[in-house]
């Protein structure tokens, strides 16, 4: 059974259609990343999810539960790390985190929840006191606590360093290796890419594409490009006829989009043997997820990405 | 169907609101700027008023001294800051904060987190004024008068609870937290100086009567320095002042659960961006029905 199935969903604000008819389904134990630039839909989408935002149109359902009648039961069952949301400031990690677990039937163990995200050393720091990455941690803890089997995390690293980063997705993956759904909304590539089973890429209010990570927007199936530099004196109608695709020159190198790259190389280098001569800077590559995602939301959303 | 073990296991609700009245007070005594404000504040004024006109006298009341006058003053001052500006403030701010956001998103009822909210509220009102009646008989040798403690206790009670309630119809409808403070000053303090709360009207010009009988805050405080005048005769409880106070709590608690909201109205995602100004409308509309 899915964890989480929506057809057909609309929102709009006023005059602004923020979500417009978007499907997907989340399987259970899958963690499912909405990629998208700001402003795309995937926050409005999450929050129709978590119940605190009606929709206008469509079907929603959440653990088997339409979650804008707001059932307890449901949150019971569900986890939610807003974007950005207020702590009691002057309680402690521990402290709130006791408060927290006591809304839900049955918690994890407070202390327990402090290590998997690594606030021992804070665990009796007031809240006011942690820095911003650690007061993240703690929404990831709140998030936790009442032992969730479906974990919503919107943009869950957005103003990590690297390394912070590097920490909150080893975490990400170990709650999925214990069985818990997640849907994770993103902005960036590499945090869809690393965590995510699924993906699908919102822009303006509709899902463009979706897919696992690898083969979104047939990365996997697509032209791949050769690159490589012409030999000195060598010009680009000296290359063989044979050659698939047709080569183009782009700054001081050749590209060429083909389907057939081994052919392609194959005709290439042998051209080359014959002539003595080293092809620099050759290479061959695959549209990565950035092109994929560019390509698909439009490239006024370059300053985003 | 849910499964029956969580059901036997889920926290009931009076033990949810008790914890989470002790969480609200920790938090209150925890911070600094409230408990100043509703517990030092009033006494501070008891201390000021009462030491420069410590052997005056009030002849439009029998020409009681106006430390006895002054103290039931003060003890609904205390009550009013603790419950009306406290919560106009503290909820307004937590609601940008989005504090009260988070709090929605758990399995805590929403009743349960607004009750705990009031119920410390209404425990530090009653604990200022203990404090202050304490400090202004031992300094002050005001008189305690026996057969209105009853009057006062419940008189005092139903000022907290008309003043949390206006509070939470406050809060309710101002735009953000920044204007909070603002707001709950300027909605308390022009009224507090025609309500006989400082100092007795009876000998003002007549519009100062009469606005100040339009509010609550001069019922509240006429009925509980009655029940400090030995003068006044009978078991103190003033029925027409406390009316008043109950129409009042009427009309805020229909404000409060009309307008409530649990998320800033100008930011829909909570994350702190703003989008085209045409959603806020919007937003405010879907948050009530939430």
């Amino acid at each position: 059974m899915a964890a989480i199935q929506v057809q057909g969903l609309r929102k709009a604000y006023g005059e602004v259609e923020a979500v417009r008819g978007i499907d997907f389904q989340v399987a259970e134990g899958e963690c499912f990343a909405l990629l998208g630039p700001n402003g795309a839909g995937k926050t409005t989408t999450v929050e129709i999810l978590e119940g605190y935002r009606d929709r206008d149109g469509g079907e929603v359902e959440v653990l088997g539960h339409d979650p804008r009648r707001g059932e307890r039961s449901l949150r019971e069952r569900v986890g939610i790390v807003l974007q950005a949301a207020g702590q009691f400031r002057e309680l402690t990690v521990r402290e709130v985190l006791d408060l927290f677990g006591g809304y839900y039937p049955s918690p994890r163990d407070t202390g327990e929840v402090i290590e998997l995200v690594g606030l021992d050393d804070k665990a009796g720091a007031r809240v006011k006191t942690l820095s911003g990455g650690q007061q993240r941690r703690l929404d990831l803890a709140l998030g936790l606590v009442g032992d969730p089997d479906l974990l919503f995390l919107d943009e869950p690293t957005t103003g990590f360093d690297p390394s912070a980063r590097r920490r909150s997705w080893e975490l990400i993956e170990s709650l999925r290796d214990l069985g818990k759904t997640i849907l994770l909304t993103t902005h960036y590539m590499d945090e869809a890419q690393n965590l995510a089973d699924r993906v699908a890429i919102i822009t303006a209010g509709r899902i463009v594409a979706s897919g696992t990570p690898g083969s979104l927007g047939g990365r996997d199936e697509g032209e791949a490009m050769v690159a490589f530099r012409l030999p000195p004196g060598a010009a680009l109608t000296d290359l063989p006829a044979r050659l698939p695709g047709r080569p183009a020159t782009h700054a001081d190198r050749v590209e060429l989009a083909t389907s057939e790259p081994t052919r392609a190389l194959h005709v290439l280098t042998g051209w080359a043997l014959e002539r003595g001569e080293e092809l620099d800077a050759l290479t061959v590559t695959r549209p990565s997820l950035e092109d994929v995602y560019l390509r698909l939301t439009g490239a006024e959303e370059l300053t985003h990405a | 169907m849910p499964d029956p073990t969580t059901v036997a296991a889920r926290p009931s609700d009076l033990w949810l609101l008790w914890r989470q009245f002790l969480a609200q007070n920790k938090l209150f005594l925890r911070n600094p700027f409230s408990a100043f404000f509703s517990l030092a504040f009033p006494v501070m004024f008891l201390l000021l008023f009462g030491s420069l006109n410590g052997g005056g006298r009030i002849p439009e009341l029998n020409n009681i001294r106006y430390i006895q006058f002054l103290t039931p003053g003060m003890l609904a001052f205390a009550v009013i800051s603790t419950c009306y500006t406290g919560l106009v403030t503290g909820v307004a701010i937590n609601r940008d904060e989005g504090l009260l956001k988070r709090v929605r998103g758990t399995p805590l009822p929403p009743w349960v987190y607004i009750t705990s909210r009031i119920a410390s509220a209404v425990f530090f009102s009653l604990v200022s004024a203990v404090v202050m009646v304490v400090a202004a008989v031992v300094l002050f040798h005001v008189e305690v008068i026996g057969r209105m403690l009853p009057a006062a206790a419940v008189t005092l009670l139903a000022g907290a609870a008309c003043f949390c309630a206006l509070g939470m119809a406050v809060a309710a409808v101002i735009p953000n937290g920044e204007a909070a403070p603002v707001i709950a000053n300027f909605t308390f303090f022009p009224v507090a100086f025609v309500s006989d709360l400082f100092f007795p009207t009876a000998g003002a010009p007549a519009w100062v009567g009469t606005v100040g009988s339009i509010f609550p805050v001069k019922h509240f405080a006429l009925a509980l320095e009655d029940t400090f005048n030995p003068f006044v005769h009978g078991n103190g409880f003033q029925w027409g002042h406390l009316a008043v106070m109950a129409l009042w709590l009427v009309v805020a608690v229909a404000v409060a659960v009309r307008f409530f909201r649990w998320e800033p109205k100008t930011d829909a995602s909570g994350g702190g961006r703003r989008r085209r100004s045409g959603r806020t409308a919007a937003v405010a509309e879907a948050d009530h029905t939430a």
